[in-house]
């Protein structure tokens, strides 16, 4: 099941599976990859903040980064094991 | 805008120290540097460019150039591309650097690891400085440095920047001949994003060799993220924060502030006594040395102010803070890194607008700085005083709350209410439909150090006080000037400033500040107030044929004003000091930062704009309330 890293709810680990920006921002791709959201590795959202849920605290890797929804809703991840992956949390 | 090339320390091979943002880089450039280092811009860009110079233990000289954090080799904000620049050689007056030191952070190799290969394809001889090695250890990371070594063909060495002697390893590395040998640079670039992943890969590979390949999270950042980031609890512990801030700016800094008004009248005092009466003890008593007053007396509140927002940086909570106001920021169109800036400029607007530095996007950056002289910044702070200790009656009010400090709280929330419509405004005609990104590492906690503090400190008050200092020095001696010639004539009745060329100008504004209730006294009063906003009350004094320094004017000044201006007067010339932008040296600041007089021009128009319209309708407001 594909969703995107927006969707999910707080501390539910999932995968990424790649990125995907929006068309008037494509720079977007290899920024958010350049900080660690690149395909297998683990992600979760931590928190949002209030009002309205928006920016989020994602844990990439080891490393945490603020993201707006907006940036989260590139990121397409899966709760399942992708098979191979070695790089469990 | 051109600038100089900066070669602070010559000659000696160049090291450049690269890494992520957050992985103690410039704490490991203090270690190995100390003191001996020059803060400057690179040229044609207001990027810090922070230098050093090194002595090896085998004696050899070095200089170290601090780079900006970067996650890539592909820039997205004009930090990234001064690191880009240097490395490749493309940086305008600076030379390519002879090795470059990756700094990798040791709990998240990970990520650090990528920027490693892609600055060993640049071809460059390179080490790698494994530091945090002590952080890492206590997760339970412990890194094979022979291993990591051999696979990544390069030498490397574990450093702990916040030891004594935690980079004696690298300095011996330094003095191996072997270390300034060239690899084959491997030129075949594919795409970026191909490089990623490939890197990524190769990475994985490695970190799987070396049994590394699990993300271990730091526990106790995230315990204390839990209370930090907290959906509810958080944004009223960055209240708290805040408003401790605050206090500890005004009450603290009160002392030290009394005591170099004390120094400097004592000084100006004993000058005056040894320098025969006349244009020369003038100008270098009411010239230099309060105009060199009036700017140092800011100092203890800068200080205090620096001092909580380097514990804040270092401490890891400042990213978190941007976090929290990120919403309401966005909301007018800004993002929450612009909230530091702002910050600042309740001191002094001028901190605030180099502090804009920190914002990667060019559109916020320039809006930041165009809002901040809105924020009440300390320097208006005499001004109010004066007008509302003459204008606004002792009362109580609403269970115990006193009115002339509610009218002082109204002031400074104008400035912000003004700060922020401006830039919803702003917002409404540029910036629709741009999306900013944030995309903002929050660095994991560390306990701030007294040394690297201390230095960050020291850095920050020499660039003010050189940049204001001077400014304001050159502009307090020039409007002396105005305000001293011509002398009046033998015989003339009035204050001597009457007759002056300020004087002139003063007759010449009121007509324009009449329809706003200034009389020209007033309007006189704001020529000088163009070097700082708190000379207006000593000028008034002196225009009110007064001849006293700065604190006892305010307090014979008080009664008089309070009979010879309508409370009308009183309460527009309030309005006008919440916009009014009298600063030169904020103009100039700007000047500086935007690299151009368009953006001053355009500041100095719309805050006079708004300062005139803010005046004109609190005015009015109060003749059509009977206040005339």
């Amino acid at each position: 099941m594909t969703l995107t890293l927006d969707q999910l709810p707080d501390l539910q680990a999932c995968t990424v599976i790649q990125v995907a920006p929006p068309a008037s921002a494509p720079e977007w791709h290899d920024w958010l990859e350049e900080i660690g959201f690149l395909p297998g590795e683990q992600v979760m959202v931590m928190t949002r903040a209030l009002p309205g849920g928006d920016p989020l605290v994602v844990r990439i890797g080891s490393s945490t980064f603020a993201l707006r929804r907006v940036e989260a809703a590139c990121v397409r991840v899966t709760v399942e094991r992708v098979v191979g992956d070695e790089a469990a949390a | 805008m051109k600038q100089a090339i900066v070669h602070v320390h010559r000659g000696g091979p160049l090291v450049a120290l690269v890494g992520n943002p957050n992985c103690g880089k410039t704490a490991l450039f203090n270690r190995l540097t100390g003191s001996h280092q020059k803060v400057a811009n690179y040229a044609g860009v207001t990027v810090e460019r922070k230098e050093g110079k090194l002595a090896t233990p085998a004696g050899k000289n070095l200089r170290v150039l601090d780079l900006p954090g970067t996650y890539s080799l592909n820039p997205r904000s004009p930090d990234e591309k001064v690191t880009c620049d240097v490395l490749t050689g493309h940086a305008e007056g600076e030379k390519r650097p002879d090795l470059v030191v990756c700094v990798v952070d040791a709990t998240n190799l990970r990520r650090n690891l990528r920027l490693v290969l892609a600055v060993k394809r640049l071809g460059l001889p390179c080490v790698v400085a494994l530091n945090m090695t002590d952080l890492a250890a206590q997760s339970g990371i412990r890194v094979d440095g022979a291993a990591l070594s051999a696979a990544l063909g390069l030498p490397v060495v574990n450093t702990v920047a916040v030891n004594a002697d935690g980079a004696a390893a690298l300095l011996t590395l330094l003095d191996r001949p072997d270390s300034w040998q060239r690899t084959a640079p491997l030129g075949d670039r594919a795409s970026a994003a191909d490089t990623i992943e490939a890197d990524h890969d190769v990475v994985r590979r490695i970190l799987q060799g070396l049994g590394l390949d699990k993300a271990i999270p730091h526990l106790a950042s995230d315990r204390i993220d839990r209370v930090v980031l907290h959906p509810l609890a958080g944004p009223p512990l960055l209240a708290v924060i805040l408003f401790l801030i605050f206090q500890a700016v005004f009450a603290w800094a009160a002392a030290p502030m009394g005591w170099i008004e004390a120094a400097t009248e004592w000084l100006g005092n004993g000058v005056a006594g040894l320098l025969p009466h006349g244009w020369l003890q003038s100008l270098v008593v009411d010239g230099v040395i309060a105009g060199a007053g009036g700017v140092i007396v800011f100092l203890p509140q800068i200080i205090i102010l620096f001092f909580f927002i380097l514990v804040l940086e270092e401490s890891g909570y400042l990213p978190r803070a941007a976090f929290l106001l990120d919403r309401l920021m966005g909301g007018v169109g800004l993002s929450g890194r612009s909230f530091i800036p702002l910050l600042s400029s309740f001191a002094c607007a001028i901190p605030g607008i180099m502090a804009a530095r920190t914002i990667t996007n060019t559109r916020d950056r320039l809006v930041t700085i165009m809002i901040a002289p809105m924020m009440t910044c300390s320097a208006r702070l005499p001004v109010y005083a004066l007008l509302i200790g003459a204008f606004v009656p002792q009362r109580k009010i609403w269970g115990g709350l006193e009115l002339q400090g509610m009218v002082l709280f109204c002031l400074y929330v104008a400035g912000i209410v003004g700060a922020l419509v401006v830039a919803w405004l702003i917002k409404r005609f540029t910036a629709r439909n741009l999306m900013h990104p944030l995309m903002m590492e929050l660095p994991i906690y560390h306990l701030p150090r007294l040394r690297n503090i201390a230095i960050g400190l020291w850095q920050r008050v020499m660039i003010f006080m050189r940049r204001v200092g001077g400014i304001i020095l050159a502009l307090t001696v020039l409007l002396w000037f105005l305000a001293s010639f011509p002398a009046p004539p033998v015989g003339a009745t009035g204050a001597p400033i009457e007759y002056s060329f300020a004087g002139m100008l003063g007759r010449a504004l009121a007509v324009v500040f009449e329809p706003i209730g200034f009389n020209w006294q007033i309007s006189i009063s704001l020529v000088p107030g163009l070097a700082a906003r708190e000379v207006v009350v000593s000028a008034l004094g002196t225009v009110y044929a007064l001849s006293a320094t700065g604190n006892d004017t305010a307090g014979a000044l008080s009664p008089l004003i309070a009979h010879s201006w309508s409370l009308a007067t009183g309460l527009s010339l309030l309005a006008w000091f919440v916009f009014a932008p009298q600063c030169l040296a904020t103009l100039a600041t700007v000047k500086r930062e935007t690299g151009g007089w368009t953006m001053p021009l355009v500041m100095a128009g719309y805050l006079f704009a708004l300062a005139y319209l803010a005046s004109f309708i609190t005015y009015r407001l109060a003749l059509a309330a009977g206040w005339g």
